[in-house]
C-alpha cells in the first residue's frame, strides 16, 4: 500500500531517470540487431566452405587471391577502425571539432577500402573469374560483397550522422547514435577479419 | 523487354482463367468496397491520425491481428479447393484446376498461411499483451514496431497481388531448387514469392529486435524475469528465436535471388551448385519457425489454463526452463525433414534422437497444464474449450511427429500425406486453436466488451470437428501410399478418404462462418457485454489491472512488482492501480515514416518482381531518403499533462463505480 500513497520526484529529475533508460535500450537493441547480422553472415561463411571446393573446372583461391593486396585492404580497414575510436574519445570529451575530423579519416580509411575492395572485383570479372563462373566464386563474391555493402551502408549512415553532428552538436541523441555507429563499425572490422582468414588466407594455403 | 514496364505485359493478366479473374473481381470489390466506406464517411483523417500512423503497441497488434484473418480467409480458401480438387480428381477425372494452378494453390496456400497468417498473429498477440503483462507503457521502439507491421502488409500486399498479375509459385512453400531456379521456373511466380517473404522477413527480424529489448529492458520495477508472466518468458524465447533464425531465411532467400537475377550458382545443378545446401538452410530457419509460432500460444494456454482453473499456473519454473528448452533445441533438429537425402545412419540417428528428446519439454508442458487444472474450478468459457481441444489434439499430433523422427519410419513415411496430416495436427491444434483461444481471451481487453459465448462454442466445435474429419483421413491416406501435392490420382481406393477430407473442410468452413458471425453479433451488442472492471475474467496478471480498452498510456503509474500473479497478489490485498497524485506521463509521438517507409516497399517488391529498374531505383531511393528525413526529426515525443491523465482515469472510476 504504501507505493501508493508516494509522491514523484520532480519533472526534471524524471525526465533525466527517462532518457538514461532510453539509451541504454537503444544500444542494447543495437547490439540485437548486430548478433541477427552476425547469423546473416555465418549464413553466408557456412556457404562459403560448402562451396569453398566447388571450383567448377574454373580458377582457384591460389591463382585468384593476391595476399598482399588483401592485407594492404585489411589494414586500411582496421586503421579505419582505429581511427572511429578516436573519434569516440573525442566525443565522449564532447570535442566536435575533433569528433567530426576523426570521423572523415574513418570515412576515408573505409572509402579506400571499399576501392580495393571494388578494384579486384573489377580485376576478377574481367579475367572471366566473375561470380557466374563457378559455385565457388558465387559465394566469394557474395560474402565479400555482403560485407562491402555493408561497409557502404556504414558510410552513408556515417556522413548523414556526421551532418547532424555538424548542425546540432554533440547532443544525447546524436551521442547515442555515434555509439550505435562505433559499434556498427568494429562489428564489420570482425567480420573482416573473418574473410580474410576463411576466404583468403585458408584458401590461399588450401 | 521494356524500358519501362520490364517484364509486365498486359498478357500477364490471367483473363482467361474464370476461377481467377473470379477471386480478383472479388478481392476488387472489397478493396474498393472498404476504400469507399472510408471516404463516404471522410475518416481518411481519423484513420491516418488513430491507425496508419499509430505506434500504440495496443493498436498495432489490433492491425496485425486483422492482417492475420483477412489472410485466414485467403489462406482458408486456398485449402478448400484443394481438398474439393482432390475429392473430385479420381480415376481419370481432372478435377476443376489444371495442374499449374493447382501448383500455385498449394503453394499459396503454405505461404499465406505461415507468413502471413500465423506470425502477424502472434505478434499481434505479443505487441497487445506483452507491454500490458509489463507494467510498460510501449514497446522499447515504437516507431520501429510500426515499420515492422507496415513491412508485414506490404509483403500480403504483394502477395495478393500475384493472383491478378502474373503468377504465383508453382513450387511448393520452401520452393526448393533446382525446381526454384530460372531454368525450370522461368516466370514471375518464384520472384513474387521471394520477394513478399523478404520484405515481410525483415519487419520480422525487426519485431524480434523489439521485443527482446522491450521484455529485458522495460519491465515494472520489482518485476525480476521469474516474476514474469508466463506469456511474456514465451514470447521472449519465440523472439530470441526470430532474431537467430530469421536471418537465415534472408540470406538463404537471397542466394536464390542472385542466381535467379545475376545468375550465380548457388543451388544451380551445373557448375558447382548445391541444392540440398538450400534445403539444410531453409529448415535450419524452418524448424525454429515452427517453435517461433508455436511456443507464444504456450505461453496464452498457460495463461488461460490459469485464470479459469481459478489457480497459479502449476509448475511456473518448469514452464519456463522448458520453454528454454525447447527453444534451444529448436536449432538441432532441421535435418529430419531430410532424412532422405541420404546423408548416413549417424547423421540421421543423431537427429532423430534429438528430434525425440525435444517431445519431453513439450510433454512437461502439458502435464503442468493437465494439473493446472486438477483440482481447480475449472470454468468451461471459449479459451478453455479451445484449450482442452488443443492439448488432446496436439498430443496425438506430438506422437505421429515421434513417429516421423523414426529415420527408418521417414523414408516411408516422407512427403506422404501422413505428413501433411502430421504437420496440420500440430499447427492447426496447436497454433490456429491457440490464436482462438487469445482471441476470446484478450479480445475484452483490446475492445472493452466480450465475445459471444455461445456462438464462439459453436465455432469451436464446427473447427474440432471438421479438423478431424479433414485430417485423420490423411494419415490413412499417407499409409496407404498417397503423395502430398496431387493434382489428380488413380487409385480408385483413395477417392473415399479424400471426400472425408473435403467434408470435413466444410465443417471447418461452418467453423469460420460461425466465429464471423460470433464477431459481428458480438459488435451488435456490445453494450450489453461491456466490460466495465477491466478485469472480465478474474485475471492474475497486470493487463487486467487496467481499463478495458486500456488508456493509450496503459499505467497511470507504474505498478511496483512484490511476486508472480501480480494483479492477483493485489486484489487479495485490495490494491488497485490507480494513483492518488497524478503526474505527467511521457509519450512517443506517432509518426508517418513507418507507415510510408513500409508501404513504399510494395513499389520496390513489385518492380523488382518484373525488373523494372527505374521504378524499383526510384523506390529504394525513396524509402533511404524518408528514412534519413525521419532521422532528422527531433519532435518525437511528449509529456500527457497529469491534468488530462487524471481526467481519464476518473471517468474510468466513475464507470467502474456506477457497475
Amino acid at each position: 500500500m504504501t507505493t501508493l500513497t508516494l509522491t514523484y520526484p520532480g519533472g526534471s529529475a524524471h525526465d533525466a531517470h527517462d532518457h538514461h533508460d532510453q539509451a541504454g535500450t537503444v544500444k542494447l537493441g543495437f547490439w540485437l540487431y548486430l548478433m541477427s547480422d552476425c547469423v546473416l553472415f555465418s549464413g553466408l561463411f557456412a556457404t562459403f566452405a560448402v562451396m569453398s571446393k566447388a571450383f567448377a573446372g574454373g580458377p582457384t583461391p591460389a591463382t585468384l587471391f593476391d595476399l598482399p593486396y588483401v592485407a594492404i585492404e585489411t589494414g586500411l580497414l582496421l586503421l579505419s577502425s582505429l581511427a572511429s575510436g578516436v573519434a569516440m574519445v573525442a566525443a565522449y570529451k564532447r570535442m566536435k571539432g575533433a569528433t567530426l575530423a576523426w570521423f572523415a579519416i574513418t570515412a576515408l580509411l573505409g572509402l579506400g577500402f571499399l576501392g580495393m575492395e571494388i578494384n579486384e572485383f573489377a580485376h576478377m570479372i574481367a579475367e572471366g573469374a566473375g561470380p557466374q563462373r563457378s559455385g565457388f566464386l558465387s559465394a566469394f563474391f557474395t560474402l565479400v560483397g555482403t560485407h562491402g555493402l555493408h561497409v557502404t551502408a556504414g558510410l552513408i549512415w556515417m556522413a548523414v550522422l556526421m551532418s547532424q553532428v555538424a548542425l546540432r552538436g554533440l547532443t544525447e541523441t546524436t551521442m547515442r547514435r555515434l555509439v550505435c555507429l562505433s559499434l556498427f563499425w568494429h562489428f564489420l572490422d570482425i567480420i573482416w577479419i573473418g574473410v580474410f582468414s576463411f576466404v583468403y588466407i585458408m584458401g590461399f594455403s588450401a | 523487354m521494356s524500358m519501362i514496364f520490364g517484364k509486365l505485359t498486359l498478357n500477364d493478366i490471367p483473363y482467361q482463367q474464370p476461377i481467377i479473374m473470379g477471386a480478383t473481381v472479388f478481392m476488387a470489390l472489397v478493396v474498393l468496397g472498404t476504400l469507399w466506406f472510408v471516404t463516404r464517411g471522410k475518416h481518411w483523417g481519423y484513420l491516418w491520425r488513430e491507425w496508419l500512423t499509430s505506434v500504440d503497441h495496443k493498436k498495432i497488434g489490433v492491425m496485425y491481428i486483422i492482417l492475420a484473418l483477412v489472410m485466414l480467409l485467403r489462406g482458408f480458401s486456398d485449402a478448400i479447393m484443394m481438398r474439393a480438387q482432390q475429392a473430385l480428381a479420381a480415376n481419370g477425372a481432372q478435377g476443376y484446376l489444371p495442374p499449374e494452378h493447382f501448383d500455385q494453390i498449394f503453394t499459396a496456400h503454405g505461404v499465406i498461411m505461415i507468413f502471413f497468417m500465423a506470425m502477424p498473429f502472434i505478434i499481434g498477440l505479443m505487441n497487445l499483451v506483452v507491454p500490458l503483462q509489463l507494467g510498460a507503457r510501449d514497446v522499447a521502439f515504437p516507431y520501429l514496431n510500426s515499420l515492422s507491421f507496415w513491412l508485414t502488409v506490404s509483403g500480403a500486399v504483394l502477395i495478393n497481388m500475384s493472383l491478378a498479375i502474373g503468377e504465383f509459385a508453382k513450387t511448393g512453400w520452401l520452393a526448393y531448387p533446382p525446381l526454384s531456379e530460372l531454368t525450370y521456373s522461368p516466370g514471375v511466380g518464384v520472384d513474387y514469392y521471394i520477394w513478399a517473404i523478404q520484405i515481410s522477413g525483415i519487419g520480422t527480424t525487426l519485431a524480434g529486435v523489439n521485443f527482446i529489448a522491450t521484455i529485458l529492458k522495460m519491465r515494472a520495477p520489482g518485476m525480476n524475469l521469474m516474476r514474469m508472466p508466463v506469456f511474456c518468458w514465451t514470447a521472449l524465447c519465440t523472439n530470441m528465436l526470430i532474431l537467430a533464425a530469421f536471418p537465415i531465411l534472408t540470406v538463404t532467400l537471397a542466394m536464390l535471388t542472385l542466381d535467379r537475377y545475376l545468375g550465380f550458382h548457388f543451388f544451380t545443378n551445373d557448375m558447382g551448385g548445391n541444392p540440398m545446401n538450400y534445403i539444410n538452410l531453409i529448415w535450419m530457419w524452418g524448424h525454429p519457425e515452427v517453435y517461433i509460432l508455436m511456443i507464444p500460444l504456450f505461453g496464452a494456454f498457460s495463461e488461460i489454463a490459469a485464470t479459469f482453473s481459478g489457480k497459479p499456473l502449476f509448475g511456473y519454473k518448469s514452464m519456463v526452463y522448458a520453454t528454454m528448452a525447447i527453444a534451444g533445441m529448436s536449432f538441432v533438429v532441421w535435418l529430419h525433414h531430410f532424412f532422405t537425402m541420404g546423408s548416413g545412419a549417424n547423421v540421421n540417428a543423431f537427429f532423430g534422437i534429438t528430434t525425440m528428446i525435444i517431445a519431453v519439454p513439450t510433454g512437461v508442458k502439458i502435464f503442468n497444464w493437465l494439473f493446472t487444472m486438477y483440482k481447480g474450478r475449472v470454468r468451461f468459457t471459449v479459451p478453455t474449450l479451445w484449450m482442452v481441444g488443443f492439448m488432446v489434439t496436439f498430443v496425438i499430433g506430438g506422437m505421429t511427429g515421434v513417429m516421423l523422427a523414426l529415420p527408418g519410419a521417414d523414408f516411408v513415411l516422407h512427403n506422404s500425406l501422413f505428413l501433411i496430416a502430421h504437420f496440420h495436427n500440430v499447427i492447426i491444434g496447436g497454433v490456429v486453436f491457440g490464436c482462438f483461444a487469445a482471441t476470446n481471451y484478450w479480445f475484452p481487453k483490446a475492445f472493452g466488451f466480450t465475445l459471444n459465448e455461445k456462438l464462439g462454442k459453436a465455432s469451436f466445435w464446427c473447427w474440432l470437428v471438421g479438423f478431424y474429419l479433414a485430417f485423420m483421413p490423411l494419415y490413412a491416406l499417407g499409409f496407404m501410399g498417397a503423395t502430398r501435392r496431387l493434382q489428380h490420382y488413380d487409385n480408385p481406393a483413395w477417392q473415399p478418404f479424400f471426400i472425408v477430407a473435403a467434408i470435413g473442410a466444410a465443417v471447418i468452413l461452418a467453423g469460420i462462418v460461425l466465429m464471423a458471425a460470433q464477431l459481428i453479433v458480438s459488435i451488435r451488442d456490445r453494450e450489453q457485454n461491456r466490460d466495465l472492471t477491466g478485469d472480465p475474467w478474474n485475471g492474475r496478471t497486470l493487463e487486467w489491472a487496467v481499463a478495458s480498452p486500456p488508456p493509450f498510456y496503459n499505467f497511470a503509474k507504474t505498478p511496483v512488482i512484490e511476486g508472480l500473479d501480480a494483479w492477483h497478489e493485489m486484489k487479495k490485498r485490495g490494491e488497485t492501480l490507480i494513483p492518488e497524485t497524478f503526474e505527467p506521463i511521457h509519450m512517443p509521438r506517432n509518426t508517418w515514416a513507418g507507415f510510408v517507409i513500409g508501404i513504399a516497399s510494395v513499389p520496390l517488391g513489385f518492380a523488382l518482381i518484373w525488373h523494372i529498374w527505374w521504378l524499383a531505383g526510384l523506390s529504394f531511393l525513396f524509402s533511404v531518403g524518408c528514412a534519413i528525413a525521419h532521422s532528422f526529426e527531433q519532435d518525437r515525443d511528449y509529456y500527457v499533462s497529469a491534468e488530462e491523465v487524471a481526467e481519464i482515469e476518473g471517468r474510468r472510476i466513475a464507470i467502474a463505480e456506477a457497475a
